[in-house]
């Protein structure tokens, strides 16, 4: 029960840190895509903070022999770059500049209840179990 | 330079940074949200990615009742909304992740497959986010 409470803090603490910083505002997140417009550089230090914490933290978290609430870390094993990897990362990004939108940013936006958000969610669950029935095996 | 919010940024990417530390050290996992996400679906182990979505969604709430904005945007069409919720969908479950399981995780793993993924959504991004403004027009 204490790994589930701890895995909601997490999302809760995650989802504040996406408010603040303004990722869950998809017209900011357009305005850091949108190179050529009047553009706004603040999404580029979300990424650099959020990083800065992680490469330090994360070297010392895995040093230790397992996690709190778990016998083991679930850490990806899969190094290649291979085409699942770039044609899923160049297709998602499109759908990035189109809306604004990335899944956590959406997720916790979806608590507002508009109508642009509860539609976005819904293609994304929907698009994941696309790829999933169309390519089954193609898929990192 | 427009609206640029550097300290909000900075805070929020290293709170985002913080709960990413958090779920590693407390449940061994990842928190790369559209893998969360997408696993819930497959009943790869639901409930704990249960639980980090419903903190993002408490976030979400939280947010919204000690009065932080949650801006709306206005005649942005829901079928590019659906296409990009599709796309992201579509994209991150083939990609094996997102802004978060590639970019603040994997970076800060020093992977270099995540690396590739996150040069390549925000170069197929900041093209769609231009193409969506200034080759098609669409308000955003």
């Amino acid at each position: 029960m204490s790994a589930f409470f701890s895995a909601l803090g997490a999302g809760f603490v995650f989802g504040i840190g996406l408010w603040l910083s303004g990722m869950a505002n998809p017209q900011k997140v357009l305005g850091f895509l949108d190179i050529t417009g009047a553009w706004d550089a603040s999404l580029m230090l979300v990424m650099g903070g959020a990083v800065a914490v992680t490469a330090v933290a994360f070297r010392l978290v895995l040093k230790r022999p397992a996690p709190l609430f778990e016998k083991r870390f679930f850490i990806p094993l899969l190094r290649s770059i291979d085409f699942p990897l770039l044609a899923g990362a160049a297709l998602f990004g499109i759908g990035w500049g189109i809306g604004g939108y990335c899944p956590g940013p959406a997720l916790t936006a979806l608590s507002s209840l508009s109508a642009e958000t509860i539609v976005f969610v819904i293609a994304m669950i929907a698009g994941g179990l696309l790829q999933r029935l169309l390519f089954p095996k193609v898929s990192a | 330079m427009h609206d640029f919010t550097p300290i909000s940024a900075l805070i929020g990417g290293a709170l985002i940074g913080l709960a990413s530390v958090w779920l590693l050290a407390a449940n061994g996992r990842i928190a790369g949200v559209s893998s969360i996400l997408h696993g819930m679906f497959t009943l790869r182990e639901p409930q704990w990615r249960a639980w980090f979505i419903a903190g993002l969604l408490f976030a979400g709430l939280a947010w919204q009742g000690f009065g932080g904005a949650v801006p709306q945007r206005e005649g942005f069409p829901l079928g590019w909304v659906a296409a990009a919720g599709l796309l992201v969908g579509f994209g991150t479950r083939m990609g094996g992740g997102c802004t978060s399981g590639h970019g603040v995780c994997g970076l800060g793993r020093l992977s270099v497959r995540s690396l590739a993924a996150v040069v390549t959504f925000m170069a197929t991004g900041m093209i769609s986010a231009y193409g969506m403004r200034h080759v098609l027009g669409v308000a955003s």
